[in-house]
């Protein structure tokens, strides 16, 4: 852009002037510059204050009646012209006599820190020496043990017997390395297309089956559709279906570990399009003033079901945004497990270290359909899908990188896949077979004890369930 | 509003906001005779939306995945037909879209703005309650935003769980300043729809989904509206008069149907409109058959059938021959393996109708 010369000799012709001119008065609009005609002209602005001038009309006689404000003169002409700064209730402000609208996008798009690239070759200096064999490969184990669960249950909600689903495929990455970075004490407030972190804290196959077949050993008894999760022993807050209500909550659970003092963070996963909702800005905000230890991970896969990112949002994505708010921020290549978890880690640090928030976005592509009730082909074209799955894959990359390191064999990786696949149709059969949460569950949880309204409620119903045996499904204990 | 009137183009103008409804009232505010082609809900709406869009250039419509047809597809083709600027994907906000939708309106556009499930309508709730529902009463009339319909998705579909299956009518029949709109059918969803976008009122009006695909009637294809705020009657009955909207219709009919077999003649009468709702049409019901029962899908606290039964039997004390029955939803949160038990289902209320009757 050509923007970024012109400013920046502007900038330097600015601190020629101001370090020329010594003394000052304090008025702005008394300002004499002679730079350029611009500020001449100011010059000849009339130095009677005009009366619409609300309090911040600075150059009013009365403050100068103030020692206050004496002081504050004194030391503005010790600074100089363009470095004249005044107390504003936010805090000191430098004035400049030069009319410089921000622009509306940086001269460069914030870059993507990555380790690896597709080759799985390490790029110098990126820290990569952090991360063991042991890590290296436990990631790697999960992230394919995560495309195996999307795709057998993809299958099973095909084949009609789950009601719904919703894969995390292209995105095995931001799941798995960024719950390795944390640690069990670190709270996670979940969208829906994290269950990789609950699988990495272990979260079993069938824990995960058992859920989306709304069994009675599911923990949310049935309530919910498939893939809302959620594991008190885990730290993994139940999923909601409602975009980005879980950022505020997020924040005030890391306010509440600040306050116990604890040795863990709150964090926080949500999608492109949940950076558009209020409760993300709000969140954002919380977490900066409140000095929250709390980590947003944006996934940017590009999509909010058929929404591009281009009607989603005209800033430089999310990261920009952080600054914003006051809050550190990084754009990661959400692709490459390692930069994921080298990042994710040094948030952790930060966010704990100095009690402050951190913005994550990891750049990606959602290769999978929205959900099993969409299909993405209709609204993007399948060889942009197809080049994503094919040439972007973050579990061939990794692997890629292991297998360079020594550490990984195609032997081991058909036994795992194999494995993996065995137990998880496994624990579908199993699932399957379990009856559903009995009746009483219907009533239990709206509140600690279920009030009045909800005990009579639950004996007219049995009473039609008796009448009317047959309306009722009968995997349904009473 | 004047000076918005003067800004709207001349064609518009004759369809201004106010005036054009009057006039297009007229001729538009009947149900054409039998006939049209067989469509489902989902068209039906799609067809009320190329005739807003067609009719009034000065309509807009938008909201989330609406670019592209829509997640029920009702919004298909229009993008295409009417252009990028007229139809259009927003931001995952709800806020923002109904927020958008009355400065659009505001200024003497229709603005369509679709909540992708009435489940995801709460982001809006302040702009609803405090903005669109006061936008005329706080400026004694100097500006109003009735240009505005907010559609939404809502009910049951057999397997949405807590976020996708919501009846949240009630919340915004507590608002005075909106309508709230629901239809039963594809031609009533086609005339009602059509209402509430030429209507000079914020509208909002909800889409049972569960019929989107389900409900198939023949619909004629001119365009059409159906008055607001007149309840219909949809089938004749002494004993009792039995009182609904939207998908629960169906349920309620064919509980009508089965205590027909057992000799009592049901009243059935679809509110169309919750508010500003229809009390006449129930009133002169409960005054022939003496009893009164009200089916929704929502929780049976707070729901819209306790205003229906308080007004009642404010009107009918003394003909009242048993107490008003309500068969609704659950004082649950909505549970997905649990829908089955959670609903008002046709034997619920053909034994709430038999008790009623046998009081
Ligand atoms: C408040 C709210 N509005 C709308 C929806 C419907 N909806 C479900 S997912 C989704 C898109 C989310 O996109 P993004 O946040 O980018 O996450 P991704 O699906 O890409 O992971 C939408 C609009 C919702 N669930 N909640
Ligand atoms: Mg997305």
């Amino acid at each position: 852009m050509a923007g970024l010369g012109m400013r920046k000799s502007r900038n330097f012709i600015n601190r020629i002037i101001s370090s020329s001119q010594i003394h000052q008065s304090l008025g702005v609009l008394e300002h004499i510059h002679s730079a350029s005609s611009h500020r001449t002209h100011l010059s000849k602005f009339p130095t009677k204050i005009p009366t619409w001038g609300g309090p911040a009309a600075l150059s009013s006689s009365r403050r100068f009646e103030s020692t206050e404000a004496e002081k504050q003169a004194e030391c503005m002409t010790d600074i100089g012209d363009d470095n004249q700064m005044l107390d504003f209730p936010g805090g000191r402000i430098a004035f400049t006599s030069s009319m410089r609208f921000i622009p509306e996008s940086p001269e460069e798009r914030i870059r993507c820190y990555r380790v690896i690239d597709e080759e799985g070759r390490p790029l110098m200096d990126s820290g990569l020496t952090k991360i063991s064999e042991e890590v290296a490969v436990k990631m790697y184990t999960g992230m394919v043990t995560l495309q195996v669960l999307d795709t057998v249950f993809y299958e099973a909600q095909r084949q009609g017997r789950i009601s719904f689903y919703v894969t995390t495929i292209g995105e095995e990455a931001i799941n798995i390395a960024s719950a390795a970075a944390l640690t069990m004490d670190d709270l996670v407030f979940p969208q829906y297309r994290e269950p990789g972190v609950l699988l990495w804290r272990g979260f079993t196959l069938q824990e995960f089956a058992n859920q989306c077949f709304g069994n009675k050993a599911d923990y949310g008894k049935g309530r919910q559709m498939p893939i809302h999760y959620g594991s008190n022993k885990l730290n993994y807050f139940t999923v909601s279906s409602t975009i980005a209500t879980q950022l505020p909550p997020a924040v005030g659970a890391a306010y509440s570990l600040k306050m116990d003092k604890q040795d863990a963070c709150a964090v926080t996963y949500f999608g492109d399009g949940g950076s558009s909702e209020g409760d993300f800005h709000a969140a954002l905000n919380f977490a900066a003033v409140m000095e929250a230890p709390v980590i947003f991970i944006c996934r940017n896969n590009g999509w909010a079901i058929s929404t591009p990112t281009s009607d989603q949002f005209r800033s430089d994505g999310v990261a920009i945004r952080g600054q914003a708010y006051g809050v550190k921020s990084i754009r990661v290549d959400g692709n490459d497990a390692l930069a994921m978890y080298n990042t994710v880690r040094a948030a952790r640090e930060m966010a704990i270290g100095e009690q402050k928030p951190v913005l994550i976005e990891a750049m990606t592509y959602r290769v999978g359909h929205h959900s099993t009730s969409d299909d993405s082909t209709k609204y993007r074209p399948a060889n942009e899908i197809e080049w994503w799955r094919m040439q972007k894959d973050p579990v061939n990359r990794l692997r890629k990188w292991i297998e360079r390191n020594g550490w990984w064999s195609s032997e081991a990786e058909s036994e795992l896949r194999i494995d993996v696949r065995k137990q998880l149709l496994d624990a579908i059969q199993v699932a399957e077979r379990v009856e559903k949460p009995p009746i009483a569950d219907l009533f239990t949880d709206v509140y600690d004890v279920p009030p009045s309204n909800l005990r009579e409620q639950e004996k007219l119903l049995r009473e039609t369930i008796e009448r009317h045996p047959r309306d009722y499904p009968e995997d349904v204990p009473l | 509003m004047a000076s918005a009137l003067r800004r709207l183009g001349s064609a518009a103008a004759r369809r201004g906001l106010s005036t054009a409804c009057e006039d297009t009232k007229k001729s538009l505010f009947q149900l054409p005779q039998a006939g049209g082609k067989s469509s489902n809900l989902c068209s039906a709406i799609n067809q009320a939306l190329h005739i807003a869009l067609e009719s009034d250039p000065r309509s807009y419509l938008f909201g989330e995945d609406v670019s592209f047809g829509g997640v029920f597809r009702c919004t298909t083709g229009l993008a295409d037909r009417y252009g990028k600027s007229r139809v259009f994907n927003t931001p995952l906000c709800e806020q923002g879209i109904v927020g958008f939708g009355i400065g659009l309106a505001a200024m003497g556009n229709r603005a369509i703005a679709e909540i992708q499930f009435a489940d995801y309508i709460f982001p809006a709730f302040d702009q609803i309650v405090n903005e669109a529902s006061k936008f005329r009463y706080r400026s004694g009339n100097q500006f109003n935003c009735g240009g505005l319909t907010i559609r939404a998705p809502y009910g049951a579909v057999g397997h949405g769980g807590h976020y996708h299956s919501q009846s949240p009518e009630a919340f915004f029949c507590h608002v005075p300043g909106i309508k709230v709109v629901i239809p039963r059918s594809p031609r009533q969803a086609k005339g009602l729809l059509l209402s509430c976008i030429r209507d000079p009122n914020p509208v909002v009006f909800f889409e049972p989904k569960w019929l989107y695909r389900q409900a198939i009637e023949e619909v004629p294809e001119e365009d059409y509206m159906l008055p607001l705020s007149e309840a219909e009657v949809i089938r004749e009955g002494s004993d009792i008069t039995v009182v609904g909207w939207g998908a629960q219709l169906s349920i309620m009919e064919q509980a009508c149907a089965g205590a027909e077999k057992e000799g009592i003649s049901c009243e059935l009468i679809d509110l169309k409109t919750l508010i500003p709702w229809d009390k006449e049409t129930v009133e002169a019901s409960v005054r022939k058959t003496g009893r009164l029962l009200i089916s929704h899908e929502a929780p049976v606290t707070g729901g819209f059938g306790a205003e229906i039964s308080a007004s009642i039997v404010e009107r009918c004390f003394l003909r009242l021959e048993a107490p008003v029955a309500r068969i609704c939803g659950l004082d649950t949160p909505f549970p997905l393996v649990f829908e089955p038990f959670y609903m008002p289902t046709k034997n619920k209320i053909l034994d709430a109708i038999k008790a009623t009757v046998n009081y």
